[in-house]
């Protein structure tokens, strides 16, 4: 009986001391159980690292700019001179040929992009939408360089001998269809950055309006809609998505290189003709970097994918403002 | 003993295939104005030793940049380096950097007028004239004058140049900047340059590129690809007042002179050169080398290789369109490859 008493204490010793190391450990794992625990902050983990990722490019790429920012400071953004032989550098035209460039191809790619979305998702029957769907998404894959090809050759062309001299007959006193035609410049490089933002924002916008609940459309026909009416309470629910879909490619656009490159002239000036040339942020950074070989210089072309770098997060945080701005504006009015 | 048989005949092929890689392998980059000769070149080194040598035609100052970060072996320029870039290679590398003229090359100015033809008559001052803007019709009476009879159509003139920085725009405005003040004072000689005028284009064959594609284009380009393209180019007036086709005789013309007063450290360049035959706009194109080389196996297949280059490899030139090496000069690179050494030995 001895035995068996001393053989319990000792086994009531053992759970009392395993009891109060599991309890600490149990507090330190937030009363999860280990793998779980592992699992969330592993992935924790990983989502801060991509934080610090893009904070750390940040970083690396104003600590290599920081001999231009200090020689130009704020001219290098509103000044109109890019010189490397002399050594003068100013981003303002490069800026403008960015954001007019996308803009425009925005502009012919969204209505055409949600004119397919909406029809593959709510008029084209079954058998039509997924070939199509299939083809617009195959638009999505074809390398950049491929379209800078078939833009010198095909688009250059066409839009040179019919484009250009339609647009100046039909509208001769417009100041954005001035000067000789071409075929390289501004709108050349617009139409072809609408042509590969299409594809992302005819396949996102359908994904998002196909995702709208089906009970919404029935309970449109039920009260009495017709077929455009219920389209439009679908779109009206898919708003904020779609918004989303439209940043995406004006993402796109604004980071597109070496199409734009091949068809866009290469020449750094404002101007209000579509007819003329014009450069874009990632056309410099493409062209010059390798041959950028004095400091300053380099530097200088560090400085411009900065202020690109800033301006597509400044295009996102828009974007989500947007996105969350209308969400809030459809929860108060679920009408 | 399926899979002993197996793992055995993976580590054999493994091992022949690393055998393979025992081979000198050497790497260049730079200049796109010397890249269709290189590539003959290397295609028939690699048939006749065995070496294989990889090329990235990424233009001049890509060469520089990469030789000087140590990427690559050797650098491929048209335009001799500066002191500043010298003195950036010196510091970066420990040692000083050798120019070898390689090859002689033509700058042809091409153009699209399908009713006039070939061989337009220009001279410097109306070529700088075109590019600094100030000269915008084909039918301008300075262009009259200096081609009667021609029909010169009145169109406008678009300007095609490099969007890049190339040693052709070093050769370019080089000329320009010896035949026009205006120009040297507003725009200057460089391998990049701020265009007054015009379209850039990426590399030779983007200009060429826009050139083909644009009736009334001009720009300036290597000869082989002019007339690999079949493009009509410009007959030019030299410094003695003959007006001057583009061949390799004419080019030949222009280094001869300048032979005999080559810098020591063979940096010299030839536009708007003396010589009644010699064609105003061509130039010497360097392959630039560190002096010491610290991998013994890299430099012993350089310096074989240059060596053939700069003397078997020149009857290579005329067949593309460049023009060979005058003898002299080929004398002086001899002495300068001499001068490689790895690791302060001497290269046998």
């Amino acid at each position: 009986m001895n035995e068996n008493a001393e053989l319990t204490k000792e086994y009531f010793e053992k759970r009392k001391r395993s009891t109060k190391t599991s309890t600490f450990i149990k507090k330190l794992l937030g009363n999860k159980n280990p793998g779980d625990f592992i699992f969330e902050r592993l992935t924790l983990l990983f989502a801060v690292l991509v934080f610090l990722l893009v904070l750390f490019m940040a970083w690396e790429m104003y600590s290599h700019s920081i001999l231009s920012i200090k020689k130009f400071g704020f001219h290098f953004l509103v000044t109109s001179v890019w010189d490397p032989f002399n050594e003068v550098f100013g981003a303002l035209p490069i800026i403008y040929g960015t954001i007019v460039s996308s803009v425009l191809g925005l502009l012919i790619a969204v209505p055409l992009g949600i004119g397919v979305a909406v029809f593959l998702s709510e008029i084209a029957p079954g058998w039509l939408e997924k070939p199509l769907s299939f083809l617009t998404e195959l638009l999505a894959g074809v390398p950049s360089v491929i379209y800078g090809l078939w833009g010198i050759f095909v688009l250059v062309p066409w839009v040179r001998d019919s484009v250009e001299p339609f647009l100046q007959n039909s509208f001769p006193n417009s100041p954005f269809f001035q000067g000789a035609a071409y075929g390289f410049g501004m709108l050349a490089a617009a139409i072809i950055l609408s042509i590969m933002v299409l594809p992302i924002i005819s396949s996102i916008s359908r994904d998002i309006l196909k995702s709208v609940p089906n009970t919404q459309r029935e309970a449109a026909y039920a009260l009495g809609a017709t077929k455009w009416e219920v389209t439009k309470i679908v779109i009206g629910n898919a708003k904020s998505g779609l918004l989303g879909a439209i940043m995406l490619g004006l993402g796109r656009a604004i980071g597109e290189t070496m199409a734009v490159t091949m068809v866009i002239g290469n020449r750094p000036q404002i101007s209000a003709s579509l007819f003329d040339p014009s450069y874009t942020m990632a056309s410099v950074l493409a062209n010059e970097f390798t041959e950028a070989t004095s400091d300053l210089y380099l530097n200088a072309l560090i400085e411009l994918a900065l202020v690109l770098f800033i301006i597509t997060i400044l295009i996102n945080i828009l974007a989500r403002l947007l996105v969350w701005s209308t969400e809030r504006k459809w929860k108060s009015n679920p009408a | 003993m399926k899979f002993k048989i197996l793992s055995i005949a993976i580590m054999i092929a493994a091992a022949f295939s690393m055998s393979s890689f025992a081979q000198t392998r050497l790497t260049g980059a730079g200049s796109t104005f010397d890249y269709p000769i290189f590539s003959k070149w290397f295609d028939t080194y690699n048939k006749m030793t065995g070496t294989q040598i990889n090329y990235a035609s990424i233009g001049s100052g890509g060469g520089i940049q990469q030789l000087t970060a140590g990427t690559v072996d050797f650098g491929a320029s048209d335009a001799p380096l500066t002191e500043e870039q010298m003195n950036t290679f010196k510091n970066k590398r420990g040692t000083d950097v050798i120019h070898l003229p390689i090859i002689m090359g033509g700058v042809a100015i091409t153009y699209n007028l399908p009713s006039v033809g070939q061989g337009i008559k220009l001279d410097g001052e109306a070529l700088a004239d075109i590019y600094l803007g100030k000269i915008t019709k084909w039918n301008d009476p300075r262009l009259e004058k200096l081609n009667p009879g021609r029909n010169l159509p009145n169109k406008s003139i678009l300007v095609a140049h490099r969007s890049e920085g190339s040693g052709t725009t070093f050769i370019f405005t080089s000329y320009l900047s010896k035949v026009s003040p205006e120009w040297a004072k507003k725009v200057g000689n460089s391998i990049s340059v701020n265009w007054p005028v015009g379209l850039g284009a990426k590399g030779t064959e983007g200009v060429a590129g826009i050139i083909a594609q644009t009736e009334g284009a001009i720009g300036y380009i290597e000869l082989a690809y002019a007339k690999q393209n079949n493009l009509p180019y410009c007959v030019m007036k030299n410094k003695t007042g003959n007006f001057i086709e583009v061949n390799f005789n004419t080019v030949s013309e222009a280094a001869a002179g300048a032979s005999k007063h080559m810098p020591s450290d063979l940096r010299a360049v030839i536009t708007n050169a003396d010589g009644k035959d010699s064609y105003p706009i061509c130039g010497f194109s360097w392959i630039v080398v560190p002096k010491d080389i610290k991998d013994y196996s890299h430099a012993e297949a350089l310096v074989k290789f240059l060596k053939w280059a700069v003397t078997k490899g020149q009857a290579d030139a005329t067949s593309l369109y460049y023009a060979p090496l005058p003898k002299p000069v080929q004398k002086l690179d001899l002495e300068k490859i001499a001068m490689i050494t790895s690791n302060g030995k001497k290269i046998k």
